[in-house]
């Protein structure tokens, strides 16, 4: 298969994915009990006009196929209708959020990849002995730990003796001077969210580089590197590293699912003002129009980063297009 | 006699199995971890030292004490008793939800490898898009719009955790089609049926019986973070609702600390303990894992 018909069968599959997502999304809020889509209309803080516009916009009138291709659309196009809390387009409320997530868990996530590969690495080279051991124990501990509970250890921690801002993204009530004093304030109740998701990220992407490693390890190839007398630092980047790396991109990308997971529930204990925050926020007030848009939102990005993933995937290796 | 001996050869293949298990250390630690919290929970009526739901407005959010080794919450009820009883849930869901999710898997893993084209398919579209989606966000969506109960929160972790099964079931299924035995049993007129239950089935349970371990320890994880958010049933004990209440209370935040500390350090080592066993598992089971 030529690369860019691989690549268009991925954008085809991530599509059709989409679509499920979108279905999903259509049968689950309406055939559940409770039917959240006439909540809609219960909402005692809507206006005439509003109701209205709601009426045109789902299609409410309208037999059941029709009013699924008009949510088709309207998902596609980012359209949820309103908050009942924010009274609000659920669009406008989740696109901030969801920079405000990001800037938790990108740098998060880069820095679980890059310990969890050094440490990785060790575990494997040293396999069995007191290191390996040791470092899979650990990993295999913070794996083990409940992510909303680390955060709140973090929290006790402060309050006690580490003094960092527990919750929030800036100091509330406070005009900031310069652009710096506002990065400076930021990072400072950035920092225990941050080391919460790194922390629990790392242990997997460790566990799962040790074990990719190991697998290119078990190689004949390797063996017959060693046998020609290669040193260790060399047979390790030129031969083992970059073979191990190419299926730690589509784990990492599948376990992509994992890390917002574990995203929501920092940002929750945090109250850090993404996605996962909004989206605890919704569930108390059983705001249903949040809830839908921001698992859309999420279930879209994940997909997107997968596709992001298959095609460097592809790239990288041949191998995989046929 | 027939059962005598199948008996004899089953006692002889766990003492084979035994004697390879019990050289690895780290399993080892899981399955005494495991039993620890089992006796917990079979026996919490005689450990725990008061009644765990007798409020008692008096002694609110006491710290610990002789008369309350792990203090008190905000209506006065004792949180050493609480944990204790908390096990019992923990290891309900683990093991119930598991079971629902191993059932799936193993089902559709099965199914898919074994008739292949079109059907291996639609399964394997299915199985990709629940491994690639986010679990937890689309629980707490689901478990939120079902309305708090035990059993809902079971059925969802169970219908949603069982992609990795399938997965590994399959491409266990594609490999043991080939084998020889199963050409013979086919070439002596057994139905897809037999074949697929009889003969592929208990080939591919080694390797099921890790990934339980594993999927079991995901269950309770991802029951006590439902609880914490308030999408489970924040009235029955439960580690994650002693968490849940730690948090929406207050206490947290002021500084509770043996509140909040005890439920997640159970969880936490219950989890652990199944990783640890679900990980021995397979590095006996699985050759390329084993010692070089």
């Amino acid at each position: 298969m030529r690369y860019s018909s691989y690549v268009l069968k991925r954008v085809a599959i991530s599509l059709v994915t989409i679509l499920i997502i979108i279905s999903f999304n259509f049968f689950l809020f309406r055939i559940l009990p409770g039917d959240p889509v006439r909540l809609l209309f219960r909402n005692p803080n809507l206006t005439k006009e509003q109701i209205d516009a709601l009426n045109r916009k789902f299609g409410l009138d309208k037999p059941l196929y029709e009013q699924f291709l008009i949510y088709v659309f309207n998902s596609l196009r980012g359209e949820f209708g309103l908050s009942f809390f924010y009274r609000k387009s659920v669009f406008d409320i989740l696109v901030p959020r969801l920079i405000n997530s990001i800037v938790l868990i990108l740098p998060a996530t880069v820095i679980a990849i890059l310990l969890g590969m050094l440490f990785g690495v060790l575990a494997a080279w040293r396999r069995g002995d007191r290191v390996d051991v040791s470092i899979l124990a650990v990993s295999m501990g913070l794996y083990s730990i409940p992510t909303f509970w680390l955060g709140g250890m973090f929290i006790l921690l402060s309050i006690y003796y580490l003094h960092l801002p527990i919750g929030g993204m800036v100091t509330h009530g406070i005009t900031h001077q310069d652009i710096f004093s506002y990065l400076e304030d930021l990072f400072s109740h950035l920092i225990l969210p941050l080391v919460t998701l790194t922390l629990v990220l790392y242990g997997q992407f460790t566990i799962i580089m040790r074990n990719s490693l190991i697998d290119v390890l078990t190689e004949d190839y390797i063996q017959a590197a060693l046998a020609k007398g290669l040193s260790v630092s060399r047979l390790l980047r030129k031969h083992a590293l970059p073979n191990a790396m190419l299926p730690m991109i589509s784990i990492i990308a599948i376990n992509l699912g994992l890390v917002v997971g574990g995203a929501v529930l920092t940002e929750t204990v945090f109250n850090w003002p993404g996605v996962g925050r909004l989206i605890y926020d919704a569930i108390l007030r059983r705001d249903y129009p949040i809830l839908q848009g921001a698992f859309y939102i999420i279930a879209v990005s994940v997909v997107l980063a997968n596709l992001i993933a298959d095609i460097l995937y592809g790239f990288l290796d041949p191998r995989v297009r046929y | 006699m027939r059962g005598v001996r199948w008996l004899k050869l089953k006692y002889m293949a766990f003492r084979d199995f035994w004697s390879i298990y019990r050289s690895n250390k780290l399993g080892v630690v899981g399955l005494i971890i495991i039993v620890f919290f089992i006796i917990m929970a079979i026996f919490a009526p005689y450990i725990a030292t008061h009644d765990p739901n007798k409020t008692n407005p008096a002694k609110y959010l006491l710290p610990p004490s002789e008369e309350h080794w792990f203090g008190t919450n905000e209506v006065g009820q004792d949180l050493f008793s609480r944990n204790i009883y908390g096990a019992r849930i923990s290891l309900l869901v683990g093991f119930l939800a598991a079971g629902v999710a191993v059932f799936i898997g193993v089902f559709v893993g099965l199914i898919s490898g074994y008739f292949g084209g079109w059907i291996d398919e639609v399964l394997m579209r299915i199985t990709d898009f629940f491994l690639v989606m986010p679990a937890l966000v689309l629980m707490i969506v689901i478990a939120a719009l079902l309305g708090p109960s035990l059993i809902n929160v079971i059925l969802v972790i169970g219908a949603l955790s069982w992609s990795g099964t399938a997965r590994i079931v399959r491409s266990m299924t594609l490999t043991i089609k080939e084998w020889p035995f199963i050409e013979a049993a086919k070439a002596s007129g057994a139905g897809h049926f037999k074949i697929l239950f009889k003969h592929i089935f208990p080939n591919v349970m080694p390797v099921v019986y890790a990934n339980a371990a594993l999927t079991i320890s995901n269950a309770i994880f991802s029951q006590a973070a439902l609880v914490f958010l308030g999408v489970g049933n924040v009235s029955d004990i439960s580690w994650g609702s002693i968490l849940h209440y730690a948090f929406s209370s207050g206490a947290l935040g002021t500084g509770k600390w043996w509140y909040f500390v005890p439920p997640g350090i159970f969880i936490l080592l219950l989890i652990y303990g199944f990783i640890l066993v679900g990980y021995s598992l397979e590095e006996i089971l699985n050759p390329r894992l084993r010692h070089r």
